[in-house]
């Protein structure tokens, strides 16, 4: 009985109504604009939610609220669990002297920190990660030798070595060839599996519906949130479409909040 | 070059003020080459010449108020060098301008609170000392200050080494993961502001930066891992501080310019028939992998 209720709760946790980040009322602001406008839902653990919408959407910007690089103007967010975050302008410069081994191995930051030893174990973890993407053979070349899409893999390694509990992944498919595509769309299957919650920012409507069970329709709010096929429907990309070309730099300002 | 290396050893011997200059110039370099190595990577190799003109004001009233003395002049540079580079800092991430444009107006106004200073109550032979500086005239209290930065570079290199290279490698990725990188932004530039006052009494506010960037800009011709890249700054560095003492004492020449001289020549060398040179380059466009 005891450890029947003890499982029954373990399983909820695990088994998704947990839930891992919250935003009430969100509002995010780019220059005066309102990008995100008062968004309230939820994100349950283990989801693997696609955010698409029209450009200027906010999609970006919450991804960042979310990760807690821009801070909100207006409403809350609550987070539970690690977060890792891959921005889509990238700030990696590329040219700096770190080897392919030496990025994804920053991965380790969350839990070795600025003064604790990387281990043994934590340069397999890298080298496995590395091998998963299909970067074995550029283990030790400087990360300025990679092209693009290596890149990209090499970014997504440094995410598995994080092994974080919730993955915003802003764009990350944007001027990638589709081989890389498919290997990374491949690690995100892996994620899922594991039971990780992932936020994905995308703009390919295929891909969003052959591998993300959930999407958020953004179009400032939320104009569609829930299961894939249920989000995508004509009529809703047909408002959302309508709505973009709605926002204009003269609109009036927001007298609700 | 055995006769010169002769005479310098029997100038150790003899004089206190060419062994002070040899351990002065040596702990310089000892700091100030990792400094210019990471300005380097950060893009920031300007950084030092707008310091050059940032501590003028401070160091001119300390001139004012203690005399020639290091402790006054220092301490002024230090204060008015931390003042301009947190205020430019502090500018640049929280308005929309880039960290050159802030940087560059907040020390122009320091240049010309310093120039006022200098001209209205000092001579322009202070002006012609601040500027220049001396190696030669470094004292016990000089070099105190001298070998305490280059040890605390050295400490705080050892300490936050992988935090330092992340934020620069990728400042969004260590923004995202610890909530704050400011906190080694604003340790390393307080660390470069430091060695840059540390070496401006030596070697004057102009020449100081030479020993920063000029091998830091030689060792990234010649290697390419970041531990390497280092090692060869600190080579160059050293090299430089005591070639450039041996002409210094040889010739009659001024200290500061003879040890810049000295690292630029290493640098044009280099730009020549290092591995990362415009010859090697040339090589490699012809021989290349297949695959």
């Amino acid at each position: 009985m005891y450890r029947a209720a003890i499982g029954c709760v373990v399983g909820v946790y695990f088994l998704g109504d947990a839930i891992v980040i919250e935003v009430e009322h969100l509002t995010l602001c780019y220059r005066d604009r309102a990008a995100v406008h008062a968004l309230t839902g939820r994100f349950v653990a283990g989801s693997h939610t696609a955010v698409v919408g029209p450009n200027g959407a906010g999609k970006s910007t919450l991804l960042a609220a979310l990760a807690g690089v821009k801070q909100p103007d207006e409403g809350h967010i609550h987070r539970h669990g690690a977060i890792a975050y891959l921005a889509q302008l990238s700030t990696l410069d590329k040219q700096f002297p770190l080897t392919v081994r030496e990025l994804a191995l920053a991965g380790t930051w969350q839990r070795r920190g600025a003064w604790r030893g990387l281990s043994k174990a934590d340069c397999l973890r890298a080298d496995a990660a590395l091998d998963r993407v299909g970067l074995s053979d550029f283990i030790q070349s400087p990360m300025g030798n990679l092209s693009g899409g290596q890149l990209q893999r090499a970014r997504f390694a440094r995410l598995i070595v994080e092994d974080a509990d919730v993955l915003l992944l802003d764009e990350p498919f944007a001027n990638v060839d589709t081989e890389t595509i498919a290997n990374l769309l491949a690690v995100q299957d892996d994620w899922h599996r594991a039971g990780k919650t992932q936020i994905t920012v995308l703009h390919d409507m295929s891909q969003v519906r052959a591998h993300y069970p959930q999407t958020l329709l953004l179009a400032q709010s939320a104009l569609a949130w829930g299961d894939t096929p249920e989000v995508l429907t004509p009529e809703n990309l047909q408002e959302a479409n309508r709505r973009a070309q709605h926002w204009r730099n003269d609109a009036t300002w927001c007298q609700e909040c | 070059m055995l006769i010169p290396n002769i005479e310098l050893f029997n100038a150790l011997g003899e004089f206190a003020f060419m062994r002070r200059a040899l351990v002065g110039s040596l702990a310089l370099a000892v700091g100030c080459a990792p400094v210019g190595v990471l300005l380097l990577l950060r893009r920031m190799s300007l950084f030092g010449d707008a310091l050059s003109h940032a501590v003028l004001p401070g160091a001119a009233i300390g001139f004012l108020l203690g005399g020639l003395s290091l402790p006054w002049l220092a301490g002024g540079g230090l204060v008015a060098g931390l003042l301009v580079a947190l205020a430019a800092g502090f500018a640049a991430r929280k308005t929309r301008l880039n960290e050159d444009a802030s940087f560059a107006g907040f020390y122009l106004l320091a240049l010309a609170i310093g120039v006022l200073i200098v001209s209205k109550w000092g001579s322009s032979v202070d002006l012609i000392h601040l500027l220049f500086g001396s190696v030669l005239a470094i004292d016990d209290p000089s070099l105190l200050i001298v070998s305490s930065v280059a040890s605390i570079t050295l400490i705080w290199l050892a300490l936050e080494y992988r935090g330092i290279v992340l934020e620069c490698a990728d400042s969004g990725f260590i923004a995202a993961t610890t909530g704050n990188g400011a906190r080694f932004h604003i340790g390393f530039v307080i660390i470069a502001v430091l060695n840059f006052v540390a070496a401006f009494q030596a070697m004057g506010t102009l020449m100081a930066v030479g020993l920063m960037m000029l091998p830091a800009a030689t060792a990234r011709l010649w290697a390419e891992r970041l531990s390497m890249l280092f090692v060869a700054a600190w080579i160059v560095a050293l090299a430089s501080c005591l070639f450039g003492l041996m002409a210094s004492y040889q010739w009659d020449l001024p200290s500061g310019p003879a040890i810049v001289l000295v690292a630029g020549g290493l640098y044009c060398f280099s730009l020549v028939f290092a591995p990362f040179g415009l010859w090697a380059q040339r090589r490699k466009a012809r021989r290349h992998h297949a695959i």
